[in-house]
């Protein structure tokens, strides 16, 4: 296994630019969950010249609708979804300083560019492995849209948070990498 | 006849909401501790172990291995020699849906109307149910809860005869290399081929319940699995797509007779998360 990189949430730009597609990292700190939902509601809220309920600003934001907490614990199961459903709004959000995202599965050329031009990384969880990753998280804090449920925005506290980076600032994307690497087509 | 209270269903379907959402089938499990082995690439070979510890310490402590504990599918084979009583049946097997997924803790995932409104139905119903009269005087109840991040990945192609097996074997491969890492890999493949469309679809869902390793009794039909297995593992998709050899865990072909005109083929895919649980009341 490649060393792996240990980040600090809210990131930097310095801490972006150090970072490459297929590193392993842990990230600690605070990210910020949001779903479909919620991406709609920001990127309405931004059409309508309001005021975001949270500053975007070097910010991570992790594509996750969790499953109810049980009694005893901090969150309930929360692996990432699939990201592609957030293309459509993302270019936006990177536009409004967002630093950085967490989820699985592909992104758009449309995402891959705006990381490029102002300086943001996808970062790719292992996709149903939803109880592994509730144990990085140990602080949870409502910040949004109540209403929604799994889809509302709340605040992690995470303490090595187990990620890939995918998308980097300088175009790659780990997905066709790695495929193109062990495809025997 | 066997006179069976809706009670019962009920009682069953909440319990095989929240066992098929903790406990990874068994043979699953064995398929991921046995595929690490022979995985090619590192980093697949981590997340691999990663899906293992994941589906034992959801077993360990009771909790969801995915939270996307999906749209609660239940495959339900009645004896003609059964009597419900009691109450409706598909109120009942709604009643334990819910019941599993609140007291569960589980997450809810279905809105009622898929266009205009979304709204959350709170308590995962309604179920999508289907149900097959069988011989006997047992009921045979799977419950196999699925998330989107597979389901999306699915596709139906309106084949022609003259397509011919080739046909097949491009779609279904085209298919899993194109939904790359979003419905989770290992995925396993489910194929239905014949009939027409909603049985070609339902054919694919229903192969879905195999168990790891049962194919086709068909051999041509058992030889294709294996064949499409292969050449789905050459894509190098890998765990979690980010590349490697174990794409599939398994390629489940399920087939219909058909018109003279078609070869209807839909392929529904699933993720590692792979979730069943069944019981025979
Ligand atoms: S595809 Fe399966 S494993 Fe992946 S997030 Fe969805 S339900 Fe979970």
């Amino acid at each position: 296994m490649a060393e792996i990189k240990y980040i600090k949430a809210p990131l930097t730009a310095e801490t972006v630019k150090s970072l490459h597609a297929g590193d392993v990292v842990r990230i600690s700190g605070y990210i910020y969950t949001a779903r479909d939902a919620a991406h709609k509601r920001l990127t309405e809220a931004l059409a309508r010249g309001e005021k975001l309920p949270l500053d975007l600003k070097d910010n991570v934001i992790y594509y996750v609708g969790p499953s109810p907490t049980k009694p005893g614990e901090v969150v309930g199961s929360a692996g990432p979804t699939t990201s592609g459903r957030m293309d459509k709004y993302t270019p936006t959000l990177i536009q409004q300083g967002m630093r950085g995202m967490i989820g699985k599965g592909l992104r758009s050329k449309e995402v891959i560019d705006a990381c490029v031009k102002y300086g943001a990384v996808y970062f790719v969880a292992v996709g149903g492995a939803a109880a592994v990753i509730s144990k990085s998280i140990v602080g949870e804090q409502m910040i949004a849209y109540e209403d929604l449920g799994p889809e509302a925005i709340r605040r992690y506290e995470v303490k090595d948070f187990p990620a890939i980076v995918c998308i980097d600032t300088y175009g790659n994307d780990f997905y066709k990498e790695g495929i193109a690497k062990y495809s025997k087509e | 006849m066997r006179e069976i209270d809706v009670k019962q269903v009920t009682e069953a379907v909440a319990k095989l909401c929240k066992d098929s959402c903790y406990y990874l089938p068994e043979e699953l499990l064995a398929f991921y501790k046995e595929a690490v082995n022979r995985e090619e690439s590192p980093l697949g070979k981590e997340i691999l172990n990663t899906i293992i510890e994941n589906a034992e310490l959801a077993k360990s402590k009771d909790v969801p291995i995915c939270q996307d504990t999906g749209l609660t599918v239940v495959f339900m084979e009645i004896g003609q020699d059964v009597h419900f009583i009691g109450g409706d049946l598909y109120t009942a097997i709604h009643a334990g849906v819910a019941d599993g997924y609140v007291k569960g803790y589980l997450r809810k995932s279905s809105v009622d109307d898929p266009v205009f409104v979304r709204k959350n139905t709170n308590d995962n119903t309604p179920a999508i149910i289907h149900t097959t009269i069988v011989s006997g005087d047992k009921v045979k109840i799977t419950v196999c809860p699925k998330g989107c991040g597979s389901e999306n990945m699915g596709a139906m192609k309106m084949l022609k005869p003259a397509d011919g097996v080739e046909g097949i074997i491009k779609f279904v491969v085209d298919t899993v290399r194109s939904a790359g890492p979003n419905p989770c890999p290992p995925v396993t493949v489910g194929v239905g081929v014949g009939g027409n469309m909603e049985k070609a679809a339902l054919l694919a869902k229903y192969s879905l319940t195999r168990k790891v390793g049962e194919h086709n009794k068909n051999p041509q039909y058992a030889e294709l699995e294996t064949k499409l297995l292969d050449l789905v593992n050459k894509t190098g998709v890998g765990p979690s797509g980010l590349g490697g050899r174990i794409t599939a865990v398994a390629v489940n072909i399920e087939y219909a007779p058909t018109h003279i005109g078609g070869m209807p083929v839909a392929v529904n895919l699933n993720c590692h998360a792979a979730r069943r649980a069944e019981m025979v009341l």
